[in-house]
């Protein structure tokens, strides 16, 4: 695929060198420039403004010492692996009930979609005010007749986190469904004629065919998931604000508040050195695996 | 609001035709609600009205700046500094101050005698840093309050209570009349106010307190003396249990409504009731020091001038910054906010019975500063995270006590 | 090959009032019930009065149908001193999103075609990064970027809110538009470079002209992502201006008050309007285009 080799690495594919220049600078001198920059800060005491003041490793032992870091990485591990499954599923799902050539395609998948158009700030404030024990789901129940119904998870420190998850993937699934339509849409017909006449049932075709060979869409499903998995912080603010208590508090919101709340810069830096510390653990090998080494063998 | 915008337009014209030094002054703030609003338009009014410099609005929402310090503070970094800024008055902003970012407000403040009228004179020690002056304090604000709905009790057929001991008996009748007997919303700084500050400064006594948030005594707020505190956070929380809100207003909306009888609440709340058409003293009672030690603490609101190249710029806020302090917008914009001037010797005839008692307590002067003068933001938050966690769990009297305790050691 | 990826693939169509097709109906819209939910209570809600909202539940009809926090959130909310709504805040939000959509989509496109057809040694490295760059919470990011804006002379100007755009669009756009490039047919490529064109002829006689599937979900995804952009918009603009994500930030979180839930809905509908309707028109072009960008890997 590529072009000749010359003998001068260093002019090879001299154009596309140069158009990749913004990329290039994007990559080191953003992503790893300011990575290393934050490191380099996170053993420092600054406060409001970045100053050069070294304290070792005191920031990371506070760090691990403060009980709201701790819940933070507790939810964001529960919510991950929650979001990670159940978008998958769901989107699978989803796409899987619209290739039944139903009648109105159109309509339940743009339904699926929408809320991605939304951002979090909205989804968060809708689902908030949605599961208000006042006004909400519960106050609908009851006021149908069932007055002992209880559906309040954002009131109650060990159900707010799914309160949060209902919102995300609310938000989040109807992405993962297009893409997985996407994929199913790229099967090869005669997949599914060849499975039919070995009498393979539909659900099991699904699953044991057609999910294998959608591998590709699982990665890039993945990527965008854990992206915003990771990232999440507007959600959490404009639906709990961390709440009740602490029990929906996320790291990059502790990053955010100790950052700006407290004033506290090198203990946010420390907090998001160790967020990409964990990142960079889970995507290099992986990236490589994905990314790097395959190119060669094509 | 009319008036307002005639007077900005006719500002904006003189303007125009005038050739003295002119500045567009952009103003962060994160006073974002009706009330507030109405009371930083007074600011605005009194720039306008100079007919050379024209405010410009930089309201950005947020409780505590969340959203307005990034920008106030990336802006300074990126050399593009606003014209003013607010802060909690306290220690907020004093890494800004030590390096030097903002303007130094002191000739200002000696040609026209700050120190003379503002009372408590203490108010300027929180803006001042080796003997020069950085912020301009606008108003106090205090969190020694309990609010009280007169009907709920006259329901529950007790007495309004006159202290917190009263009230605490109360409950039990307050209870089987259907009422829930205090409302306390789910955000960090609200439980973390109500035990901190004003069961602390009620219960145990200004001294005590200062031991722990000035001193940092850490013994001492482990110790059995201040125990009283948290043990009396524990009735507290059972007491709130009965109402589930988030912001502090709906609490104040279910003591207004008669849902709740009691809210421990600074004095900003007595906003709410004035726009439910409450009258104090008939339809609900408040309790400075919850009626057991009548201290007020001296939180509020300050401005700084981020420094300016431009020589308009530093005109206009030199300029507000005196329009601030001045006699009638101190008046004006207190009473709309509901705070109490930072002058000593301007006349509030227009003050409710709450705002009396408020301005009689400082008349005295039973005051103490506010906790965010004592502690850096990182403290303050540190223990926010830590109330809120005890409020919403099980967590016992003695284990919250111990590891606040261990924050106030690590404080600096 | 993209076109015949439109129509539905799966297995055979059976008689509608089969017992399999009853689930299949009946789980589709117990699910679009889930996600209908949701606006169905921001619209109903936004037509209520205040006096409305407080006493009944979310789901109920409006009684007495107002249209007046429409107009309230649009022309009149206030913030601070300022009571425009978000009105003046959409003029800004198109300003801000038209240049940064076109110069992040112009830079990730040649980024995806360059690593897709003209690799060079090194070139997945920094692919890899920019990946991992997509992990990094952006929070940790803002000082340094004040920083270099600044030392660039356009900290504060639209420029450099196009830059901060293009920067932190570019991870997951350059992925898809590299897939995209990777799944044409290599032929292709190989006789326009027998043809004699280069770097850029091929780029913008072949492999534009063929990019149309996956323009369409690139801007789909910028104009979305950077609509509803918050933290940016806060951080490296000025007061006069803000997104309108900013400002229905304001309006929604007047921490004093009663809250305007009426208003509070009508003004987040309004502020989702823009992505909204672009989902709602080309939802059918942005499957297509995802299936012809995300297929290969």
């Amino acid at each position: 695929m590529s072009a000749s080799k010359r003998p001068n690495f260093l002019f090879q594919n001299l154009a596309s060198k140069i158009a990749s220049i913004p990329m290039i600078l994007t990559a080191v001198v953003i992503f790893v420039g300011c990575t290393l920059w934050t490191v380099a800060y996170s053993f420092t005491g600054s406060r409001l403004l970045p100053r050069w003041r070294w304290v070792g490793l005191d920031q990371y032992e506070r760090l691990w010492e403060t009980d709201r870091w701790m819940i933070s990485i507790n939810n964001l591990i529960l919510y991950g692996i929650l979001m990670m499954l159940f978008s998958l599923a769901l989107g699978f799902l989803l796409a899987a009930l619209l290739d039944q050539k139903i009648r109105g395609e159109n309509v339940f998948r743009t339904i699926f979609l929408y809320p991605y158009a939304l951002s979090f700030v909205v989804t968060g404030l809708t689902w908030q005010w949605l599961l208000n024990p006042d006004f909400g789901v519960q106050k609908l129940v009851r006021d149908l007749g069932w007055s002992r119904f209880e559906f309040a998870p954002l009131t109650n420190n060990d159900w707010a986190i799914y309160g949060v998850l209902l919102a995300g993937l609310w938000q989040g699934s109807g992405l993962v469904m297009v893409l997985m339509l996407a994929g199913l849409r790229g099967i090869d017909q005669d997949v599914w004629k060849a499975a039919r006449v070995d009498g393979i049932s539909t659900w099991k075709t699904y699953i044991f065919i057609v999910l294998p060979m959608m591998r590709p869409i699982f990665v890039t499903a993945v990527v965008l998931v854990a992206t915003g998995i990771i990232k999440i912080f507007d959600l959490i603010v404009a639906q709990t604000d961390g709440g009740p208590g602490l029990s929906t508090e996320v790291p990059a919101k502790y990053v955010y508040d100790m950052m700006f709340s407290s004033q506290n810069l090198g203990q946010g830096f420390a907090a998001s050195t160790t967020m990409l510390l964990v990142v960079l653990v889970i995507i290099i090998p992986w990236s490589f695996y994905e990314f790097g080494g395959r190119r060669d063998a094509k | 609001m009319k008036t307002f915008k005639f007077s900005a337009l006719a500002a904006s014209a003189m303007a125009i035709a005038t050739s003295a030094p002119a500045a567009d002054l952009e103003v962060v703030h994160w006073w974002t609600s009706g009330g507030e609003a109405a009371a930083v338009a007074e600011f605005a009014k009194a720039l306008d009205a100079t007919g050379k410099h024209k405010w410009i609005d930089g309201a950005i929402a947020g409780g505590g700046g969340t959203n307005a310090i990034p920008a106030v503070v990336s802006r300074m970094l990126g050399g593009d500094p606003v014209g003013a800024a607010q802060f909690n008055h306290g220690r907020q902003a004093e890494e800004l101050v030590a390096e030097g970012l903002f303007l130094d407000l002191t000739d200002l403040a000696e040609k026209e005698g700050w120190r003379d009228f503002v009372f408590p004179t203490s108010l300027l020690d929180a803006c001042t840093l080796d003997g020069r002056l950085y912020c301009v304090p606008v108003n106090i604000h205090s969190w020694q309050w309990i609010w009280l709905n007169n009907g709920a009790f006259a329901k529950a057929g007790v007495d309004v209570p006159s202290n917190w001991g009263e009230f605490v008996a109360s409950a039990d009748a307050l209870r089987a009349a259907g009422v829930a007997p205090m409302a306390t919303g789910s955000q960090a700084w609200q439980s973390s106010g109500l035990i901190t500050n004003v069961l602390a400064v009620s219960l145990v006594g200004t001294e005590a307190w200062a031991r722990v948030n000035v001193q940092k005594d850490a013994a001492f707020a482990g110790g059995p003396e201040y125990a009283a505190v948290f043990e009396a956070a524990e009735v507290a929380r059972s007491l709130s249990a009965d109402i589930e809100v988030t912001d502090w207003n709906l609490a104040t909306a279910a003591v207004i409504t008669g849902q709740a009888a009691a809210q421990i609440m600074g004095d900003w709340a007595q906003g709410e009731f004035a726009v439910a058409n409450a009258v104090a003293g008939e339809d609900y009672t408040c309790l400075p020091g919850l009626g057991e030690n009548k201290v007020l603490q001296l939180g509020g609101d300050a401005f700084y001038f981020p420094k300016n190249k431009d020589a308009d710029v530093e005109a206009a806020q030199l300029e507000l910054a005196s329009l601030m302090m001045s006699k009638q917008v101190q008046v004006n914009f207190n009473l709309k906010k509901g705070s109490l001037p930072v002058r000593g010797d301007v006349d509030l005839s227009a003050a409710n019975d709450c705002m009396r008692q408020g301005l009689a307590i400082l008349a005295e002067g039973n005051v103490l500063p506010g906790g965010d003068m004592a502690l850096t933001r990182d403290t303050v938050e540190s223990i926010n995270d830590l109330m809120v966690q005890f409020w919403n769990s099980d967590m016992s009297a003695a284990e919250v006590q111990q590891k606040y305790a261990a924050l106030i050691a690590s404080a600096d | 090959m993209q076109n015949d990826m439109i129509g539905p693939r799966g297995p055979k169509p059976r008689s509608i009032f089969r017992l399999s097709n009853l689930v299949v109906y009946g789980t589709i819209t117990i699910l679009a019930l889930y996600y209908l939910a949701p606006l169905y209570v921001m619209v109903v809600t936004s037509l209520k009065s205040m006096s409305e909202v407080r006493i009944g539940n979310v789901f109920a009809l409006p009684v007495n149908l107002t249209f007046d926090p429409w107009f309230k959130a649009w022309s009149s909310a206030c913030t601070g001193l300022k009571c425009e709504g978000l009105m003046g805040g959409f003029l800004n939000s198109v300003i801000i999103t038209v240049p940064s959509v076109i110069v992040s989509i112009a830079i990730a496109s040649v980024n995806g075609y360059a690593l897709a057809n003209w690799p060079y040694r090194g070139a997945n490295i920094f692919f890899t990064i920019l990946i991992f760059g997509a992990f990094v919470p952006y929070q940790l990011m803002l000082y340094p970027i004040v920083i270099i804006l600044r030392e660039l002379g356009v900290f504060g100007d639209l420029a450099g809110l196009v830059i901060v755009h293009s920067i932190f669009g570019m991870p997951i756009l350059t992925l898809i538009f590299r897939n995209y490039f990777s799944s044409l047919p290599a032929e292709l490529f190989k006789a326009a470079r027998i043809d004699g064109a280069g770097f850029w002829g091929i780029f913008f006689k072949v492999m534009l002209p063929m990019s149309l599937p996956i323009l369409v979900v690139a801007i789909i995804l910028q104009v979305t992502g950077i609509w509803n952009d918050f933290l940016f918009g806060i951080v490296y603009t000025r007061p006069e201006s803000y997104p309108m994500t900013v400002q229905l930030n304001n309006i929604v979180n007047s921490t004093y008050g009663e809250k305007e839930y009426n208003v509070n809905m009508a003004a987040t509908i309004i502020t989702g309007l823009v992505p909204l309707t672009i989902y709602f028109i080309s939802g059918k072009l942005f499957v297509r285009g995802i299936a012809a960008g995300a297929v290969k890997g």
